[in-house]
């Protein structure tokens, strides 16, 4: 399915579209290219399932726009979701040539850029997401969300690069000679940058805006054996005891695992979805297990089960589903028409 | 004399300017920069003097907002319940001492765009302000006689879509209040409430998306007669705009910008001699010094040095410029030279404003914060000075409008990305 989607997604074509001078897509266009996008591998998902890995996406890439401390960040974002994509497909040596060409794409169009022209696109991508709040469970447990669905903006940490700690008042002569330093405080409590993140093919891109949210390993409360430790540091699901992001992880999973099976002409015996690298660590994780950590929740249950339903069952009553305006625009239609060829 | 260009004229797409490599780390300025020399034009002013003149409030005494001691009430406008005490705090309540305190919000129809400068007032003598914020393709305005209304980016052409809209601000001519809109498509003129169109400019917008975006941006009144509007060309257009009607013509084109004009201001006090009284800005934080006429004369540019300049005022000669590093720059309009760099915001300056009275000067980043500082000119030393007055934390929303309400400074108004809310100190 990773595969598929992915090689769907840089698809020569697709991608020489994607980078002519267009205006922002409508969110009707945007929603359509997104539906087709899922469904280009077996997967399947039926409307409501669609609308809400729809809103978690787009909560996810606005927070990620939002909270960019330089507006050419967003470059920096891109090229961390490129990564975590070449991460996905690092076998594929076919499919991760068409990601590399279009990361080579992205550094010729846009390195060039001036820091103004990048504030106009990020204001411009600002105005896509304007006014959407969708409360998304695994922001609101790690604070960057705030209960009314805005998301927080830290007064503290470092400053973007090129820009000091704010405080100081030089004041200059007529000649140009500096007579007077004057400094002023303010609640804010910033530090200067340690660096600059890399906007090259490879490197460090230091700004952690645009990486896998779900990778994160979070501390465990019970102590583990030291086998099972090497391979949960190995692996990369998220396997903290936390109930929120568990049920997130469940509810994805069951998003893709429970569908209908189809039983290609291959004789293979049909979609399953594994969240481990191999079926050996899968097998070796189950039995070398605490018994007090067996959550289950790493297997995918299509089946319903009451007691986890209620928990999902509320937390998604909370979400909130902005109503898409109809747009008589005809953004886009170009563009489904490419993907309907692929 | 540059000859004024034709109207209209069609514009090829500016050369791609690389920036300096930003693999590169970007110099902080460790010694103040010296500007390269601006263009004078030789003979029209000679030498450039600036003779001594007595400009208001040049007090350097201490900052005359006393702190005020936990728990002890401020004085001045607000609600007696008001939020008094906990001034250290560092979330939600970040105020430092001042008399400035949040007073009532008023509530917009449709949240804040993440625009510069997205926050127009109208302070009539004697009346409540009105205010206007720009919303996607729409301007919401406040507090006029009569209901709140909205004004729509006027479409034309081959467009598909309504047009964004991109600034809004009241025009206060001798004569007449304009209220003057600009878009993706071109500039809208409206009377002071909004409820008739005077007068329509299309951009030359080409048929197909360009690789650069086209738009108008920056808005002022000048030289009482004329409302100049920029554009994503770096073209400055001058509009003369007659005492009432309809009958507004483009006067002249100013073509010294190379980058999208993003702010422009008039002088709002007194300039000395030689210092000009209009300035405009664009996003690689050029200043282009103008003096006003029925053909204006440029005279004297400040190059950019890498950083957007946002916002921009102009207050007895004194420009102070804004920048996307989060500075504050005061520069001296007569000889082009910086007199001032404040490290005053850690993101993006999206607003300044000045009230002329007093010489406060109002700054609202993409950092939550909104600064108050005080302008002075020593007519014996010369020496121009800013101080820092006050600080305000906008909790969890990147300020993209802040506006005087009054012309000594003692109210302001604030709106931020996303937010349906003026909040009014």
């Amino acid at each position: 399915v990773m595969n598929d989607i992915i090689t769907t997604m840089f698809n020569k074509k697709f991608m020489e579209e994607l980078f002519k001078p267009q205006d922002l897509y409508s969110k009707k266009a945007l929603r359509t290219v997104y539906d087709r996008l899922a469904h280009s591998s077996i997967m399947r998902l039926n409307q409501a399932s669609m609308d809400k890995l729809y809103d978690l996406m787009t909560m996810a890439f606005k927070y990620q726009v939002l909270l960019c401390p330089r507006p050419r960040d967003i470059l920096l974002v891109t090229f961390n979701h490129l990564d975590a994509i070449k991460d996905f497909i690092s076998n594929s040596p076919g499919i991760l040539n068409q990601v590399d060409e279009t990361f080579r794409r992205l550094i010729e169009t846009y390195n060039c850029l001036s820091d103004g022209e990048f504030q106009l696109i990020r204001q411009t991508l600002l105005i896509f997401f304007q006014d959407m709040h969708i409360r998304v469970s695994i922001f609101l447990k790690d604070k960057v969300q705030n209960s009314n669905g805005r998301f927080v903006l830290p007064i503290s940490g470092p400053v973007p690069w090129g820009t000091e700690v704010p405080g100081l008042i030089r004041i200059f002569n007529h000649k140009g000679v500096e007579v007077k330093r004057a400094e002023f405080t303010t609640a804010g409590n910033y530090v200067t940058p340690q660096r600059e993140g890399s906007f090259e093919l490879y490197g460090d891109r230091v700004l952690k805006l645009g990486t896998n949210m779900y990778s994160v390993t979070r501390p465990v409360e019970t102590h583990m054996s030291g086998s099972s430790k090497n391979l949960a540091s190995q692996a990369k699901e998220n396997i903290a005891p936390n109930p929120l992001a568990k049920e997130e992880l469940n509810f994805l999973a069951r998003l893709l695992g429970g569908l209908d099976v189809q039983k290609p002409a291959g004789g293979e015996t049909g979609f399953r979805l594994n969240l481990f690298t191999t079926d050996e660590e899968e097998e070796h994780a189950a039995q070398t297990r605490p018994e007090e950590l067996s959550y289950k929740v790493i297997n995918i249950e299509a089946t319903q089960e009451p007691g986890r339903r209620a928990e999902l069952s509320r937390i998604l009553g909370e979400l909130e589903v902005a109503e898409p305006r109809p747009d008589s625009a005809e953004k886009g239609e170009d563009l489904l028409a490419l993907m309907d060829g692929l | 004399p540059h000859p004024p260009a034709p109207p209209h004229q069609h514009r090829p797409p500016l050369p791609r300017f690389a920036t300096s490599q930003f693999s590169q780390s970007r110099p902080v300025l460790p010694v103040p920069p010296r500007p390269s020399r601006p263009l004078w034009r030789p003979g029209l002013h000679g030498n450039v003097t600036q003779s001594p003149r007595a400009f208001a409030s040049s007090r350097r005494d201490a900052s005359p907002w006393r702190r005020r001691a936990p728990g002890e009430r401020g004085g001045g406008k607000g609600k007696p319940g008001g939020t008094g005490g906990d001034w250290g705090a560092l979330r939600g309540n970040g105020r430092r001492g001042g008399p400035y305190r949040r007073e009532r919000s008023l509530t917009l129809r449709s949240s804040s765009s993440a625009l510069y400068n997205n926050l127009a007032v109208l302070c009539p003598p004697a009346r409540p302000p009105a205010f206007g914020a720009v919303h996607g393709t729409t301007l919401s305005l406040l507090g006029n006689e009569g209901p709140p209304r909205q004004l729509q980016a006027r479409g034309g052409g081959s467009a598909l879509s309504t047009p964004l809209l991109t600034q809004a601000a009241w025009c206060e001519l001798p004569s007449r209040v304009l209220l003057v809109l600009t878009s993706q498509r071109g500039v809208q003129m409206y009377e002071s409430d909004g409820s008739t169109m005077v007068f329509w400019h299309a951009l030359d917008v080409p048929d197909h998306p360009a690789a650069h975006s086209v738009f108008a941006r920056g808005i002022a009144a000048a030289g009482g007669r004329f409302v100049c509007v920029g554009t994503s060309f770096g073209a400055v257009l001058v509009f003369d705009i007659p005492p009432k009607g309809t009958n507004v013509m483009l006067n002249e084109v100013l073509e010294q910008h190379r980058d999208p004009i993003t702010d422009i201001a008039a002088e709002q006090g007194q300039a000395p001699d030689g210092a000009g009284d209009l300035v405009t800005a664009d996003d690689s934080g050029t200043l282009c010094l103008w003096s006003t006429g029925e053909e204006f004369t440029l005279l004297g540019k400040i190059p950019g040095s890498g950083s957007t300049c946002s916002s921009v005022t102009l207050w007895n000669g004194i420009v102070a410029a804004g920048y996307g590093n989060g500075q504050i720059r005061l520069w001296e309009a007569g000889s082009g030279r910086i007199r001032a760099q404040v490290s005053a915001h850690a993101r993006w300056i999206y607003a300044l404003d000045l009230a002329p009275l007093t010489g406060k000067l109002l700054s609202g980043a993409e950092d939550s914060f909104v600064h108050v500082w005080k302008l002075s000119r020593n007519p014996d030393t010369d020496d121009i000075e800013i101080q820092h007055c006050h600080a305000e934390c906008v909790t969890d929303t990147q300020v993209c409008g802040a506006r005087f309400c009054d012309p000594a400074g003692d109210t302001f108004a604030v709106t931020g990305y996303d937010l349906s809310e003026i909040l009014c100190y």
